[in-house]
């Protein structure tokens, strides 16, 4: 099977600060891949690399047999509609639309009918657990409820590869499970692709796999081994008390 | 995980021979290492001795004997008394990952990489107990074994991000 993405030897500075330094990373579909890392080491700018939202200033990135870095910006929006579901770290909703109309916007662009695309939004609402926003503006919503409508609002659209980047970052735990189950549930129903930037280590293990980042490269993955991977009970406990008699 | 209190909690409902504490302890620990059959056979004999427990009766439905514990009541009030205590605040593994740390710090061995195999093992067990947890046939105590591993697992990795922020430091300190 082709890889869904690819990245070949990346870079990308801001000003002089390098945030990636030749970095290369390949994902086939029906992957889910955590990248994770130190803050600043740069999950976010691989994520915008690999999702077309920014051109890397030298390597190239394939989405199947397209080079993102080679397209312009109109097209390279053109195809995240088509392809991609993105979930950015602060949510990015647009202000002045309620949490349904931010979900049926991008669906209605993308051929849906109005009717269709608003029952779509309150039912992927209802999923998140963020069903009572509906009515509400970003500008009234928690940090949590933001990141679940953000997260409705790129599986709505069914795409084939979803990015997000810290996706529960402002969730607790049982809301944050919440949010991972659908994000799974549209991977392996749909056989989509998940990129998900967490620095969460419980998050990291909904993942296949695990690539860090550290210092803009990535860490060479070590050899499978170790005491793990034994499936022995959970409850690892061991018998550290004094026993009542002796 | 301390057997005799174990045992002594099941037995506070009713008297129960040594297979059925053991097939309990299993069934209703669903996250603890099962019990071996001789551990509980032995901790009921010393439950017995120390008058902790005491023989109801001996069946014997045609298979092997099987003799039945009750509860006495120096047993009920330990059981009670221990039930009031709190756990133990105790170490876990991460004491044993700061001894092979410093070890490959001594040895010369790179403890970056030591670090980074280690997280690459918790993570795969951290996989599975995930697995665990959103296995849709799961019971809740099941969840809250998983819950209770990786909790711990996740806090062993951030001291291990720790440990290699401060790995310099350490280096300075132990070489
Ligand atoms: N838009 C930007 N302008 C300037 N510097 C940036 C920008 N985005 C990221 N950086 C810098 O690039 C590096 C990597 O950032 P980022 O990819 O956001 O890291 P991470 O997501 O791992 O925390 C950091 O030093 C950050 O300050
Ligand atoms: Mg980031």
């Amino acid at each position: 099977m082709p890889p869904v993405l690819e990245a070949r030897d990346i870079a990308k500075s801001f000003g002089p600060t390098p945030a990636l330094r030749g970095l290369s990373l390949t994902i086939d579909a029906g992957e889910v891949v955590a990248i994770t890392g130190p803050s600043g080491s740069g999950k976010s700018t691989l994520l915008h690399c690999l999702a077309g939202i920014i051109r890397p200033d030298a390597g190239e990135v394939r989405f199947g047999g397209t080079r993102l870095d080679r397209l312009d910006e109109e097209a390279r929006t053109r195809l995240r509609r088509d392809n991609f579901g993105v979930v950015l770290q602060f949510g990015h909703l647009v202000p002045e639309l309620t949490a349904a109309e931010n979900i049926a916007l991008p669906l209605m662009l993308a051929g849906a009918e109005r009717e269709a695309a608003h029952t779509a939004a309150a039912e992927w609402l209802d999923r998140v657990g963020a069903g009572e926003c509906a009515r509400l503006r970003p500008g009234d919503l928690s940090g949590g409820q933001i990141q679940r409508v953000a997260v409705a609002r790129a599986l709505a659209g069914e795409p084939s590869v979803i990015f997000a980047d810290e996706p529960t970052g402002a969730l607790d735990t049982i809301a944050g499970e919440q949010v991972l189950a659908q994000l799974l549930g549209a991977v392996r129903s749909r056989r989509a692709t998940l990129v998900l930037v967490t620095h969460d280590n419980q998050v990291a293990a909904y993942a296949d796999r695990e690539v860090i980042v550290r210092d803009g490269r990535l860490v060479d993955p070590v050899e499978p081994a170790g005491p793990a991977g034994t499936g022995g009970p959970p409850w690892g406990m061991d018998a550290t008390l004094p026993e009542v008699t002796r | 995980m301390s057997i005799p209190h174990i045992l002594l909690g099941l037995l506070t409902e009713r008297p129960k021979h040594g297979y059925e504490l053991k097939r309990e302890h299993d069934e209703r620990l669903p996250g603890a290492k099962p019990v071996a059959y001789g551990q509980v056979y032995s901790t009921l004999q010393r439950l017995e001795r120390d008058g902790l427990v005491a023989v109801a009766e001996t069946l014997s439905d045609g298979g092997p004997e099987r003799t039945v514990y009750r509860l006495t009541d120096k047993g009920r009030e330990r059981i009670r008394s221990w039930l009031s205590e709190v756990e133990p605040p105790a170490p876990y593994v991460t004491g044993a990952l700061f001894t092979r740390l410093v070890l490959a710090l001594i040895a010369g061995e790179d403890p970056q990489r030591y670090l980074d195999r280690q997280r690459a093992a918790h993570l795969a067990r951290m996989r599975e107990l995930t697995a665990v947890k959103t296995d849709p046939a799961r019971t809740t105590a099941r969840l809250l074994a998983a819950d209770h591993a990786l909790l711990h697992l996740d806090a062993d990795l951030r001291w291990m991000e720790l440990a290699a922020r401060r790995l310099a430091d350490l280096t300075k300190e132990i070489t």
